[in-house]
């Protein structure tokens, strides 16, 4: 019998347990992070205990082995540092770029900007050894600079394509009209068109900002000392000393590093999944 | 005036496509060359050796595992993400007290950093403290210290590694099929239901071939993210045991990089090119379908 005849309670506690099962899924190991985080250690390590339960008070031990005695506070920092600055390299070479392809070049304009959207799906798994070559003759091996460096040419093609769809809302008019007062193409640019896309701006920099802090594959590739880390290398790869795992900090580490990047990225996210999306839907 | 226009806009684009040539078509080049000539870390020089590069690949069984495991590591994965988001954008849809909270579960894995997302599963999937062996300990399935490893063992380490990177990719994919649901017009599958066409009926003769172009567009993305990916799989196994989890972005790695033979590492990258071009020809037509629509 078609699902469209069952009794309406069923269908829909049917959905709430589809709903609470994918959830709970998904959601699962940031909840065992949390765990680990705050239980001692002669807890989380006997596998006669329950582990869903905290059968021994909490502990802040590895909050405060991971904040005093490892490198976490300053690969945080590094991570913010090549952030903002890839941040500012992004946003200057893509807001001019993207509004010469969504105004001034005509129809191959729009064509360009698939070839350029098109480059983001170049994935760093096929460039990561000459760009090895490329960073260490520029002498920018194990410094935070190869990133700054190679992080724009991910971050630049899907920005220019999110801000090309942008700019074309605006009504073209606009501009004319402030161009006939006597601004030029250049002024009408910098002084209208970007004050009144904050909004397409600010979703690039949030999306080049997480985009930073959840690159792996070069950081890997570039870096090797541990200082000079970017906080999604420093925590799998530091944080185990020899063969020793230091569950507890390090799960407290994925936490803390995770949530604010998870909660600042789902407010924009489905301005990012329409970027992926012009085209298919009408 | 236009004229004008169009020598403003290339001086206005020009910057950002230069960046892009030097950082990403250089190096594509760069690649190519590499994989015909026997670069080494720390060597001088470019000597030409023809397709010796792919000769020896192609004959080493590391190499060969790493093919075939990326083809079952790829397709594998994209159904458990197709089916698995297709289901949860139904009942994501309409909307429900708390949906807000909820999504924000669902997203989770999308939007916090992989790296670190992996390094919570392998302490789910650690060898002695487990949760899922515990799990199977407590009910009995399995005696204490028999459970299986479930990174340890070939089968079920690839297993593992499947389901952890789909685990990563439902909720994007959930994000563009709610994305393709909501622009459905809502009169089709309602006057559908009128005329008597059940649930299924509905789903599979109206809503799926209406989201035909955007569910390509999910498993475009969702092939390319998996079939080029090694985080996953270098976090949770490093390619073991036994190369049987080694996908051919972590074997480029391990030989390029690890182990410093540049020529060899390029050339086993390359075998992702195929991939990409098919991807993106079929991207290509959807963008251009769009245009012509």
């Amino acid at each position: 019998m078609p699902g469209g005849n069952l009794p309406k309670f069923g269908v829909s506690a049917l959905k709430y347990a589809v709903l609470a099962i994918f959830a709970v899924l998904l959601a699962f190991p940031f909840y065992w992070m949390l765990i680990a985080t705050f239980k001692q250690n002669i807890d989380l390590y006997n596998t006669d205990n329950n582990p869903f339960i905290f059968n021994l008070p909490p502990t802040l031990d590895h909050l405060k082995l991971l904040f005093l005695e490892t490198r976490y506070v300053r690969w945080l920092g590094n991570t913010a540092l090549v952030g903002v600055i890839v941040v500012f390299i992004t946003l200057a070479l893509s807001l001019p770029a993207a509004y010469a392809l969504a105004r001034l070049t005509g129809q191959w304009g729009q064509r360009m900007g698939i070839g350029i959207f098109l480059t983001y799906l170049i994935p760093p798994t096929l460039l990561f050894i000459p760009l090895s070559r490329i960073v260490a003759v520029l002498g920018l091996q194990d410094t935070i600079w190869s990133l700054v460096l190679v992080y724009p040419s991910f971050t630049i093609p899907f920005s220019v394509w999110l801000l090309m769809g942008f700019f074309k809302s605006i009504p073209r008019e606009l501009e004319d009209a402030a161009m006939v007062d006597g601004l030029t193409r250049f002024g009408a640019f910098f002084r209208l068109v970007v004050p009144i896309s904050t909004s397409g701006i600010l979703t690039v920099v949030i999306f080049t900002f997480t985009l930073v802090t959840q690159e792996f594959v070069y950081a890997l590739t570039f870096i090797s000392p541990e200082s000079q880390q970017m906080v999604g290398v420093g925590i799998p790869i530091f944080l185990v000393r020899g063969d020793v795992y230091f569950w507890g900090s390090l799960m407290a580490a994925c936490l803390i590093t995770s949530l604010p990047i998870a909660l600042l990225y789902n407010i924009f996210l489905d301005r990012f999944i329409a970027g992926f999306t012009v085209g298919a839907i009408k | 005036m236009a004229v004008d226009d169009r020598k403003v806009g290339v001086f206005m684009f020009l910057p950002a496509v230069a960046y892009i040539v030097l950082l990403i078509g250089a190096p594509l080049v760069l690649a190519v060359l590499y994989a015909f000539s026997d670069a080494r870390i720390g060597s001088v020089g470019f000597h030409f050796v023809g397709l010796e590069n792919f000769r020896s690949i192609l004959q080493s069984p590391s190499f060969r595992a790493a093919l075939r495991n990326s083809v079952v590591f790829t397709v594998s994965s994209q159904i458990i993400v197709i089916v698995a988001s297709s289901i949860l954008s139904i009942v994501l849809e309409a909307p429900f007290r708390g949906r807000k909270f909820v999504r924000f579960l669902i997203l989770l894995p999308w939007v916090a950093p992989i790296s670190l997302g992996a390094i919570g599963w392998k302490w789910i999937l650690d060898s002695i403290y487990s949760v899922i062996t515990w799990v199977l300990v407590w009910a009995h399935i399995f005696k204490p210290y028999s459970a299986p490893m479930w990174l340890g063992e070939p089968g079920l380490a690839m297993a593992s590694v499947v389901l952890v990177h789909s685990w990563r990719l439902i909720p994007f994919s959930t994000v563009i099929l709610l994305a393709g649901r909501t622009s459905i017009p809502k009169e089709v599958p309602e006057a559908a239901s009128i005329d008597g066409a059940g649930f299924w009926r509905t789903e599979f003769l109206i809503n799926v071939p209406m989201m035909a172009p955007i569910i390509s567009v999910a498993v475009l993305f969702g092939t390319i993210f998996t079939f080029t990916d090694m985080i996953v799989v270098y976090i949770l196994t490093a390619g073991g045991p036994f190369d049987s989890t080694q996908v051919l972005p972590s074997l480029a790695f391990a030989t390029g990089i690890q182990g410093s033979d540049l020529a060899a590492g390029a050339a086993i990258s390359l075998f992702l090119v195929p991939v990409l071009i098919v991807i993106a020809y079929f991207m290509l037509r959807v963008a251009y379908r769009a245009e012509v629509a």
